[in-house]
């Protein structure tokens, strides 16, 4: 075991963890936006949230390597501008992670924000709170078990990618190599006691991330009832 | 004196609200009417809710909205309080955090009423820190009350605060909402459905039809037109009066009442000599007669003359009764079957004695 490579453990956590906050960052206020809005766009943007439910990663790899390349629309933009080569870096990963993930976080977040309905928000609004007061006395607080639901399968779901991150990151140690391309370059290098071991890891952390949603889940209903 | 005057023209599908009225700036309005005839809709715009785009209306002399000059207070901003018809309490938040929230978010210097006013008017002091689901619907609602008048309102909008209530809650809260007309300044205006619950509480009757008002006025004047007008005859009609109490006959557990009708036997009340108190006469305990009755057991009766009645009876007719020395006052309601009416050939601008057999006080 001594030469056991933490590494891609340790790089899947991190961009899990970043991934997960952009999400957020970038999902509520489109959650907020798709549950609210009575504008007929709505149904579009809703279609573009879910593609990467069926999408194969590939496609999605293929479109982020032709757009962030360094010859791309985006990509090539950027590093006119000085930014650093967004393609075969971490950075590119997270762009990648948090598009594959987008639904996972977005719908629970959004379901939460229309389950509150209308009623909440008008009382506070009969209470003197504004709009901006509203959303974070009234819709964040009574929507959290969303966040917590989105959270969770963002993180869970990035932990998981593959397609992806092979087109766009590749397999450069400790920037790109991440668990599941790890595990598949064990297998190609006909390792199979660290597949083996990181198969494993993987098998038991996403069955225990779904046994804490589901048993929150469970818990609150039994509060609520 | 100051007054709310508001105009409202509003669709919503196939629903058209076209109202316009002025009402005392005071007092406790009921809006009643039909379910459909848009009384919701009509609180909604007042409270800016639901924003009607061709709209006018003032509180006092406050305007609230002019869509003629583009002037709408969005809700925040109005001084109002709104209890829904259900509780709708923050299920996040205890019944302690529910009813702050609206006074955290007034300067001190505005809050009229304080926590400890508030909580013994509506009775929830034993349940300040619990959470919004282990209470029942009537402590659900009297936190909802309790929080819309922590909010400091210069106008209290109730929407059927009582209708998704059983018996026994919708008893268990009336006394509070009384209890707030007594001795608050606020003006009210309650929607509800029931005449009985608006006859309780108000002084000025709105009516809704269809998205119009077709009454609007002091109550107990417009209450009998409101009978009386409407195509149906209503089995449960009832008069509201004021009286003053003269005496008590401690004996006989009677009091006596002063009323416009002129004196008036109702059971022994605790109210003292002097004071003002509503008085309730059900359509179905008058009876009329052509002469004074001296050989009976009912101890009121006046001399009348019949005002109007049902437009269209099939079986029974109400009859608006007026005294004879005061034509424009409040009137008694009488329903006797139309062949009574038939038989005694009576006529409207007749004088006829009324017969009252039962008296309930209100208030």
């Amino acid at each position: 075991m001594d030469s056991f490579d933490w590494s891609p453990i340790f790089l899947t956590l991190k961009l899990a963890t970043v991934s997960v906050v952009a999400l957020v960052i970038l999902g509520t206020p489109l959650a907020w936006w798709l549950a609210r809005t009575t504008n007929r766009a709505r149904v579009v943007v809703e279609a573009f949230v879910a593609m990467p439910l069926v999408l194969p990663p590939s496609v999605l790899g293929f479109y982020l390597l032709f757009l962030l390349g360094p010859n791309g629309p985006i990509g090539g933009l950027w590093e006119s501008w000085g930014g650093p080569r967004l393609v075969f870096s971490f950075t590119g990963l997270v762009i990648g992670s948090v598009l594959y993930s987008l639904p996972f976080v977005v719908q629970p977040i959004q379901n939460a924000f229309m389950a509150i309905g209308d009623r909440p928000l008008e009382v506070a609004a009969t209470l003197r709170a504004n709009a901006w007061d509203r959303f974070w006395s009234v819709a964040m607080p009574m929507a959290r078990r969303g966040f917590l639901t989105a959270a969770t399968l963002g993180f869970a779901h990035t932990v998981g990618e593959f397609g992806v991150v092979l087109m766009i990151g590749g397999n450069i140690p400790d920037s790109t190599r991440v668990v599941s391309i790890a595990i598949y370059d064990s297998v190609e290098a006909l390792d199979y006691p660290n597949a083996h071991i990181l198969s494993a890891g993987m098998f038991a952390f996403s069955f225990v991330v779904f046994l804490i949603v589901y048993s929150m889940n469970r818990r609150a209903d039994t509060v609520a009832r | 004196m100051s007054k709310i005057h508001g105009s409202f023209k509003h669709t919503s599908g196939a629903f058209t609200l076209d109202a316009e009225f002025t009402i005392p700036n005071r007092g406790v309005t009921g809006i009643f009417g039909p379910s459909g005839a848009g009384k919701s809709t009509l609180l909604r715009c007042i409270a800016g809710l639901t924003r009607a785009r061709i709209a006018t209306l003032t509180v006092g002399d406050e305007t609230w909205q002019d869509e003629s000059r583009r002037v709408f207070m969005p809700v925040h901003q109005r001084s109002l309080g709104y209890v829904f018809q259900e509780a709708s309490l923050f299920p996040h938040l205890s019944v302690r955090e529910n009813i702050l929230f609206g006074f955290k978010r007034i300067p001190a210097a505005q809050r009229a009423i304080s926590m400890d006013q508030a909580i013994a008017w509506t009775g929830i002091g034993a349940m300040l820190d619990r959470m919004p689901t282990g209470l029942s619907g009537g402590e659900r609602q009297r936190v909802a009350i309790a929080r819309a008048l922590l909010a400091s309102p210069k106008l209290l909008l109730m929407d059927e605060p009582l209708a998704s209530l059983d018996e026994p809650s919708r008893a268990e809260l009336m006394p509070y909402l009384e209890g707030l007309h007594r001795d608050l300044s606020i003006p009210l205006l309650l929607v509800s459905h029931s005449l009985r619950e608006i006859a309780r509480l108000a002084d000025t009757l709105l009516v809704l039809r269809g998205g119009h008002v077709t009454e609007c006025g002091p109550l107990q004047s417009l209450l009998p037109r409101v009978y009386t007008e409407s195509g149906a005859v209503h089995e449960d009609a009832f008069a509201v009066l004021d009286a003053t109490v003269a005496r008590h006959d401690a004996p006989y557990h009677l009091t006596e009442l002063q009323t416009v009708f002129g004196p008036m036997w109702a059971g022994e009340v605790s109210a003292v000599s002097g004071e003002n108190v509503r008085i309730q006469i059900a359509a179905r305990d008058v009876s009329i007669g052509k002469a004074v009755e001296a050989q009976s057991s009912i101890v009121n009766q006046f001399q009348v003359r019949i005002a109007s009645h049902t437009a269209r009876p099939p079986g029974n007719v109400i009859v608006a009764l007026v005294p004879v020395q005061a034509p424009e006052a409040a009137p008694l309601l009488s329903l006797i079957t139309r062949r009574s009416w038939d038989q005694m050939a009576l006529e409207i601008g007749m004088t006829v004695f009324a017969r009252v057999k039962g008296v309930s006080i209100v208030r």
